[in-house]
């Protein structure tokens, strides 16, 4: 079961890579930081946290997973974190909430956008974070 | 005066590869400054959107200003266009040759050919059946609809210069290779396979750019950016209303 998320998720995300023109060389390190970000945010939905945390928590680390990795092969952190966050996209709400828009059932529509759009949120806060701890890491350094 | 025109030459055509690559604005904006620094210029202001560049050398010669019409994601090109910036702030490569890597990056064509960018968004499609919890039976639909709805992307694009309208054509399409292979009995679970094939079309790298350019200040690319996300994802869902609608 976490071995199947485990072998998919590091595929879609190196396919991700190669739609958006990777470096041949680093599509592998991109299908890690997508697999490691995707089954810290299965992890913690199985264990009853709610997916708007899980989906913060993955792409934090998705992020400084990214920034390290940046700062390793010196390329832009964007190479490692684009195919790392895509997955984490909450598609399947916002289906559910144009589903329920086309039967008119508004009420249930706008949970689910609701929903939809508190993870996207979560994305973003994510990746905010992580930017926040790289920024204080670098002082610390410097 | 002759130099400076030649050095701001330079920093435009990084930034404008750099731009039409899909970068993050700051980054462009810093690669910029940082390359005319190196040239001995380190007062430089730079000014850029998603749809053009305004670039000034402090007190000498012009300002300049370039317009981005065509945007497109080819991430090996930014980085290639980095790693030139950071030879030239190591003193590594002088302003003329410089030019010259910069002008052949410019016209070369990185990208994978188009049939390994659809058998790649085939393949995703069907993973992300999977990692959406989905049962294996529907793997193979999703990659017949994801390859087909990524296509789709790539032809109405070429056709009309519309990116909204190509995005809303290729759920369109992805939807309805959907239902007929559900209808054949090939697929089970249409919300799966659906979702699946329009995973590719999502516009994780406009999130991701948006969100990194409202944190570094740049109020006007990040919300542009965000503006985009949000039109490309509400074109995808229409896609799928229609289709939903009609079944």
């Amino acid at each position: 079961m976490i071995i199947e998320q485990l072998v998919t998720s590091w595929i879609a995300s190196a396919a991700f890579g190669l739609i958006f023109n990777v470096p041949k060389k680093l599509l592998s390190h991109c299908g890690i930081v997508g697999m490691i970000g995707w089954i810290i945010y299965v992890l913690l939905v199985k264990g009853r946290v709610d997916s708007v945390f899980a989906t913060f928590a993955a792409a934090f680390f998705v992020a400084v997973l990214s920034q390290l990795l940046a700062r390793v092969y010196k390329t832009p952190m964007t190479i490692f974190s684009v195919s790392g966050i895509i997955p984490l996209v909450p598609g399947g709400l916002a289906y559910e909430a144009m589903r329920h828009v086309v039967m008119n059932d508004y009420n249930m529509a706008i949970q689910f956008a609701a929903k939809a759009f508190m993870i996207s949120g979560a994305i973003a806060i994510g990746i905010v974070f992580a930017e926040v701890a790289n920024q204080i890491v670098k002082i610390r350094i410097s | 005066m002759e130099r400076t025109n030649e050095v701001a030459d330079v920093c435009l055509l990084a930034g404008k590869i750099m731009l039409q690559s899909g970068a993050e604005t700051y980054r462009v904006e810093d690669t910029m400054m940082r390359i005319a620094a190196s040239f001995g210029m380190p007062h430089s202001h730079s000014y850029v959107t998603p749809t053009g560049i305004i670039f000034s050398i402090d007190g000498l010669g012009p300002t300049k200003l370039i317009r981005i019409a065509e945007r497109s994601t080819d991430l090996q090109k930014v980085a290639l266009v980095n790693g030139i910036s950071r030879k030239i702030s190591e003193g590594a490569l002088e302003l003329e040759e410089a030019y010259e890597m910069l002008k052949k990056l410019e016209k070369e064509h990185l990208a994978y050919p188009i049939s390994v960018q659809v058998a790649a968004a085939a393949v995703a499609s069907g993973c992300f059946v999977i990692m959406f919890q989905g049962r294996w039976i529907d793997f193979w639909p999703a990659f017949i609809s994801g390859g087909i709805g990524f296509y789709g992307l790539h032809y109405m694009h070429r056709l009309v210069k519309i990116k909204f309208f190509a995005e809303f054509f290729a759920s369109f399409l992805a939807g309805v290779v959907a239902v007929l292979l559900v209808a054949v009995g090939l697929g089970r679970s249409l919300d799966n396979i659906i979702i699946g094939s329009v995973m590719p079309l999502v516009p994780g790298m406009l999130i991701t750019n948006a969100v990194r350019d409202l944190m570094a200040g740049h109020l006007v690319a990040g919300l542009s950016k965000g503006a985009e996300a949000f039109l490309t994802a509400f074109a995808i869902g229409t896609g799928i209303a229609v289709i939903l609608a009609m079944y």
